[in-house]
């Protein structure tokens, strides 16, 4: 079929899969593969279980399988009571519509109670072609404000794996931005995802970049460019937002004169503002620039064409890492 | 032949025409994109038409009269259908549909307030009747005669708010306010599945006065409309059955109708079959 130049991509792949090894739906498969070992686990979904990957789990155990319609808050409320009677609930739609329009059944019937709700939200900052309305932009600023709300930004498929298993595991709610369909492999099969810990995955150089999420990739692809034009980067990937690992970053930035932190996202409210903050307390100040978005609405169109327009392209990370 | 407030057979033929002119602009804007919301679109076709053509006080001109009937399309992914009558009212160049869902286009997948003759953001789903009530309740204290008009989806009928909305219309008896449902029995994942029926009794029992008609029948939409006129302290709803790809049996038949895939040979084969239904009547 004929690409049609400019198309929007709504519901599309991620990009970075085109000259990289890629892992469909790691997020269903792992669940389904969990599902097996324990049968506390449970999928839910508000209509978008063929866009959030977790068929391949109701496949295997349509019995423990509740698609509840669109109906984000219900989605919510209808986990948590599950998680009440003991169940792990795992529970997948866009990050706009659970954050958004679910925030307050997130906070009280899940956080509050410390509910085993494990939301897993597609489509996380930058990455749907629809425009302001699917655009998760404030997510990680939003659901940062929840007291006992891990908070998880995995950067590829390996990591994702990891981690959802590794939710299972932590008491209480967790909110995962989900990456979906075919997503790329960044991670060597050695890593090993431990929740609150920042990770060195790319040592020295003198200039340190601080990521989290889809941008780990992107930072990792920046720094090898950069590399070839002799100058040396180190990479800090931050998959857990919340708790933050402050002591991790504090460690990291101290052995760099100038920082970059670069996240999917808003530059506001998330990872920049955590970095900075964490700076800022230990009387630490260094020039730190964020790649991110500014605070605004955005745009329709293709992922190449967004991260062109609003700054979160490789051009624009050799552009911060050059001066 | 007459129908009870005057609307003419021929009325109604031109109705039909006007109805099949919109999925000739939907399959041309569509063509070629290998994808899209363009079932949704065809399945509403007929119900744009009878209230851009035949119900509502509007004027293309001046999108921003204040003595306008207002049409909210709640559901913002059937965008293609609200482009094609913008269009052919007179809103928008038609000049513009190729760039439907590109790059920097004013014609996104999902629309946004910024297009003349678009009142509300769509695409966040469920937002559009509680908008509705207000702009019908604001339209009321100024002593308006304009009326609201909001379409609302199946799936919309699934989030909490489209039944708080419900609930005001009808305890602020919004009777300026006509809600179409556009029951066309599918969502993203696949038929709808959640136990939303009886649509009509529950809305009725919300306070409603309700209608079912078939949404692809001109002849049932516009007596419909016509009885939604009535200033009774009700809000008023049409429950449309609608039929997705309707008009192209191609798309009729296709399963996943949510979000179509179409391959290059079909764009031929679904305009010829539209063209094989075009309604009898030449445009009066
Ligand atoms: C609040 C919200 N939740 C989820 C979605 C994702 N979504 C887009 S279309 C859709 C299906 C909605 O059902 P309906 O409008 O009846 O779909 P259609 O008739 O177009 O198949 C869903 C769940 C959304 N846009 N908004």
């Amino acid at each position: 079929m004929a690409e049609v130049a400019g198309r929007t991509r709504g519901m599309g792949e991620l990009i970075d899969v085109a000259d990289k090894a890629s892992d469909f739906a790691p997020f269903g498969r792992e669940l389904a593969a969990l599902a097996r070992e324990r049968d506390d686990i449970v999928g839910l979904t508000a209509d978008m279980g063929r866009y959030s990957d977790i068929l391949p789990f109701r496949d295997e155990y349509p019995d423990r399988f509740f698609n509840v319609g669109m109906a984000e808050q219900n989605l919510i409320a209808v986990a948590a009571g599950l998680a009440k009677t003991g169940k792990v609930a795992y529970c997948t739609t866009y990050s706009v519509f659970v954050t958004r329009r679910a925030y307050d059944f997130v906070a009280i019937a899940c956080a509050h109670s410390q509910a085993n709700v494990k939301i897993f939200a597609g489509m996380p900052g930058l990455m749907n072609g629809y425009g302001a309305t699917h655009q998760a932009t404030e997510d990680l600023n939003m659901m940062r404000g929840i007291a006992d709300l891990t908070i998880i930004d995995p950067c590829d498929a390996v990591e994702l794996r990891q981690v959802v298993r590794a939710v299972a595991d932590i008491k209480g709610t967790v909110y995962v931005r989900l990456l979906r369909g075919n997503v790329p492999v960044e991670l060597d099969a050695s890593y090993r995802f431990v929740p609150g810990k920042a990770q060195v995955l790319r040592p020295g150089g003198t200039i340190g970049i601080i990521s989290t999420g889809y941008m780990t990739g992107r930072a990792l692809d920046a720094a090898k460019e950069v590399a070839s034009r002799g100058v040396q980067v180190g990479v800090l990937h931050v998959p857990t937002i919340k708790p933050f690992d402050t002591a991790g970053v504090l460690d990291f930035v101290a052995r760099y004169d100038r920082l970059i932190v670069a996240e999917n996202h808003k530059t506001t409210g998330g990872l920049g503002t955590l970095v900075t903050e964490a700076m800022f307390d230990a009387g630490v100040l260094k020039p730190v620039e964020r790649i991110g978005l500014a605070d605004s609405f955005f745009e329709c169109g293709s992922q190449e064409y967004l991260e062109a327009r609003y700054g979160l392209d490789l051009p624009r990370f050799i552009r911060a890492i050059m001066g | 032949m007459m129908t009870a407030s005057g609307v003419t057979t021929t009325d109604i033929d031109m109705l039909r025409l006007r109805a099949y002119d919109l999925r000739v602009a939907m399959l041309e804007m569509a063509a070629g994109k290998g994808e899209g919301y363009v079932a949704q679109g065809l399945g509403m076709a007929d119900c744009l038409a009878a209230l851009y053509f035949h119900e509502m006080h509007h004027d293309p001109a001046n999108p921003d009269w204040d003595d306008r009937d207002r049409f909210l399309l709640s559901t913002g992914h059937y965008s293609i259908a609200m482009y094609a009558v913008l269009a052919e009212a007179g809103y928008l160049d038609r000049a513009e549909f190729p760039s439907y869902g590109l790059n920097g286009s004013r014609l996104p997948m999902s629309t946004f307030d910024d297009l003349p003759g678009l009142e509300i953001v769509g695409g966040s789903l469920g937002q559009g009747l509680g908008q509705a009530v207000g702009m019908a309740l604001g339209l009321r204290l100024d002593g308006r005669e304009a009326r609201v008009f909001c379409e609302v989806s199946d799936g919309e009928l699934q989030e909490g708010s489209t039944w708080e909305a419900l609930m005001s219309g009808a305890t602020f008896g919004c009777d300026n306010l006509v809600a179409l449902f556009d029951c066309n029995g599918v969502q993203a994942d696949g038929p709808v599945h959640v136990q939303l029926e009886p649509v009509l009794d529950k809305i009725s029992a919300f306070g409603w006065s309700s209608i079912e008609i078939n949404g692809n029948d001109m002849e049932a939409l516009v007596r419909a409309l016509e009885v939604s006129r009535v200033r009774d302290g009700k809000p008023k709803a049409i429950i449309m059955r609608t039929q997705p790809g309707s008009g192209v049996p191609t798309l009729e038949k296709r399963e996943r109708a949510h979000f179509v895939r179409i391959t290059d040979e079909e764009w031929q084969v679904m305009r010829d079959e539209l063209e094989a239904g075009r309604p009898g009547a030449t445009r009066g």
